[in-house]
């Protein structure tokens, strides 16, 4: 049991830090101009497939630092040239525009790279096991991926707490305004924040690939729960994103465990009552419905706390 | 006379177009071509195109030619329907699918339907892979048949085979939650059961298809349970990333497996380094042993550079020809007659029957394990240097379960 426990915290912390770091760019495109950008994770599967092709080309590790660099560039360029001009048409005009691109991304995607699961590889410098709890192994790649997660996250909370360029971030998310007569190029702020939103997204696309699936319906299967984390989290709160990519990482890894059903919490049905709908809703374990137990957080936390978990305003 | 000519000029080449539907056999593909079960997917529509192209260059089936039209159905039952219509209304009388026993069950329920609205343009269901037990029970069509053999028929062999083997103590099954992987479960826990009441289960999960990303925290509680063999009919990436995840944990155990040898699956299972501790059951294999087979396996590879997953397939597409020239028509309605209790010599060695009571392909039955490679078996599996060796064949008489069918006849 305990070990159980054990393997499945490393998991789920793992799961969730994954989550944070596309979560991430999310939240802070999403509270600066009130966007969803329904390509978020369009971004990130960009990211590993760019990863996948550049790893083949000159290996993981530059794939790892030029992967985001270009997926940043398309960001940015998808912000100045689409976003930019859409934007004095409304919120609804940008929304579809994102929402469109995520279409257009997957459909690029899968001409290009076909749409079966691609062979990506685990480099072969982290293909061993880093230690070992209980007899089971715990992949060096995986502590890896933890390590890059929780480094991003000290680095962009450092950036944004401690610097003039979070200063300026953090004052052109309340004020844009202000902030222009000041002599910022909000603008600019804007398309950089972007930028480096997709860029973050395209990171954990990168170092996920290898150790999820790189196939073109990578995006629309992550895609919604990303929403989850950031309202969850509290909308524009990067804390709030953390925290719910945590709780949600380990929620879901933890259902998976857990074999409880309300059969087993309350006895059976009485058989007399035959196979029925309500016989199979009462025998369906935790385990069973873990996929969609984060949608159900996101339910309630939308009924009892709208802001959700850290979040300031209501939206 | 201008409008004459514009009449002819517009009618002429549908007249052209209307003669060569006649001439081409259409035979709709419907399976996944996107999604998690893309790579299954495409590997037997290569499969189906190659067995196409032998048939034509042998001159086709009666002189007609073989054309596999490609759909994808993205594994879902509302898509598949639709992609049958999409199929029929452009001439297709046959239509073949495979992955998904949801699909197949849509299917074979929306062809029952077409076939009673619409008398004279009969459509036949050949299922190559869906293996519902259901399918040919109590949901069974006279349209539809089944060239695999359906899951409790596999599972039949495969607890008869575990029950000899005494090492086995606890078991865990995992499987994925859709009709086939229940069925899998049931039928593993009924005849477990019967034939060996004194082995544990120790764990009986159902995940949802083709979803799951990563298998960790399942391998983590198939770890906890202290199993020491898991019986899965997971197939597609879900098996793959199964055994990927097993094998970065370093889970230790024999796998008892319907698909490990589809796509990624033997590679997935290299990666664990379980050294035969990987069984499958199947209807042939690589390195069976049978001349014939092993030859086609060749020519098969060097072509399509593929393994030939379904031996299955090579059996329906000939016994299609057997049946279209036993009826002399390719009128489905004939052939449907024709392929009711047909004989057949299949790929691998052996008589099978299609069994005319449920419309069931019966036929010999193999459990091989995948590992290192002896000096006789020629054929390793993705690249890995491992290939499947025979551990058990079942001859088609005890491959068989009753069925429950009560079929409707035309």
């Amino acid at each position: 049991m305990l070990e159980l426990i054990v393997i499945s915290t490393l998991n789920g912390v793992l799961f969730g830090m994954l989550l944070f770091l596309l979560s991430s760019g999310l939240t802070v495109i999403f509270s600066m101009m009130g966007v969803l950008n329904f390509a978020h994770a369009s971004f990130y599967m960009l990211g590993a497939f760019f990863g996948f092709q550049l790893t083949k080309w000159i290996g993981f590790w530059p794939a790892l630092v030029l992967a985001p660099l270009l997926v940043g560039a398309i960001g940015m360029a998808v912000e100045r040239y689409g976003l930019r001009n859409t934007h004095k048409h409304g919120h609804v005009a940008e929304l579809l525009l994102t929402f469109g691109l995520a279409f257009a991304i997957e459909e690029i995607v899968s001409m290009i790279w076909g749409k079966s699961p691609l062979d990506y590889r685990v480099p072969a410098l982290l293909d061993f096991p880093a230690f070992t709890i209980f007899s089971t192994n715990y992949p060096a790649y995986k502590i890896f991926m933890l390590a890059v997660s929780v480094i991003i996250f000290v680095a962009l909370l450092i950036v944004l707490k401690r610097t003039r360029v979070g200063l300026i971030v953090q004052a052109a998310l309340t004020h844009p305004h202000m902030v222009g007569h000041l002599g910022h190029n909000v603008g600019r702020v804007f398309m950089l924040v972007f930028g480096v939103g997709s860029a973050l997204a395209a990171l954990a696309g990168v170092i996920a690939g290898p150790a999820l699936v790189t196939q073109s319906d990578m995006a629309a299967s992550l895609g919604p729960i990303l929403f989850v984390v950031i309202v969850f989290g509290g909308l524009g709160s990067l804390p709030g994103a953390f925290v719910a990519s945590l709780v949600i990482g380990l929620v879901q890894t933890f259902a998976v465990a857990l074999d409880g059903s309300l059969a087993s919490a309350f006895g059976p049905l009485d058989p007399s009552a035959g196979p029925s709908v309500l016989t199979d809703i009462w025998n369906v374990t935790v385990a069973q419905v873990a996929p969609i137990v984060p949608y159900l957080l996101l339910v309630i936390i939308l009924i009892v706390r709208p802001m959700g978990l850290m979040g300031t305003r209501e939206s | 006379m201008r409008k004459l000519t514009l009449a002819i000029a517009v009618i002429a080449p549908m007249l052209g177009h209307a003669a060569s539907a006649e001439d081409t056999i259409k035979i709709g593909y419907i399976d996944p071509l996107s999604g998690g079960g893309a790579s299954v997917g495409e590997g037997g529509l290569k499969t189906f195109q190659y067995l196409a192209d032998e048939l034509n260059a042998k001159g086709g089936i009666l002189g007609h030619k073989i054309e596999i039209v490609p759909l994808d159905n993205k594994t879902n039952p509302q898509e598949s329907l639709v992609q049958a219509q999409k199929a029929i209304d452009a001439g297709v009388h046959y239509i073949t699918q495979g992955n998904g026993s949801s699909v197949g069950a849509a299917l074979s329920d929306f062809v029952a339907k077409n076939n009673t609205r619409n008398p004279g343009k009969e459509v036949l269901y050949f299922n190559y892979a869906a293996v519902d037990p259901s399918l040919t029970n109590e949901k069974c069509s006279y349209w539809h048949f089944r060239w695999d053999a359906s899951s409790d028929i596999k599972m039949e062999a495969l607890t008869n085979y575990m029950k000899d083997t005494p090492s086995i103590k606890k078991v865990y099954l995992i499987n994925q939650d859709y009709s086939f992987g229940q069925s899998v479960r049931t039928d593993a826990r009924k005849m477990l059961g019967a034939k060996r009441p004194d082995i544990q289960i120790v764990g009986d999960e159902l995940h949802p298809l083709l979803k799951v990303t990563d298998f960790s925290p399942y391998i983590a509680k198939i770890k906890a349970s202290g199993a020491d063999s898991v019986v899965t009919g997971n197939w597609g990436q879900d098996f793959a990333l199964l055994l990927k995840a097993a094998a970065d944990a370093g889970l230790k155990v024999n796998w008892y497996t319907y698909y490990a040898g589809g796509a990624g699956g033997p590679t997935a299972v290299k990666q664990t380094g379980l050294d035969h501790q990987v069984f499958q059951i199947t209807e042939g294999f690589a390195n069976s042993g049978n001349k014939a087979a092993m030859d086609y396996e060749k020519a098969f590879r060097a072509k399509v550079n593929l393994s030939l997953w379904y031996p299955r397939a090579v059996n329906e597409m000939r016994m299609f020809k057997a049946a279209a020239e036993k009826a002399n028509s390719i009128d489905p309605v004939k052939v449907a007659a024709a392929l009711e209790d047909l004989k057949f010599e299949v790929l691998d060695g052996g008589t099978g029957i299609m069994r005319k009571d449920d419309h069931q392909f019966l036929q010999p039955i193999y459990i091989s394990s995948l590992g290192k490679l002896t000096e006789s078996e020629p054929f390793d599996e993705e690249g890995t240097g491992w290939g499947w060796h025979l551990v058990s064949r079942i001859d088609t008489p005890q491959a068989m379960v009753s069925t429950t069918c009560k079929m409707t006849r035309p």
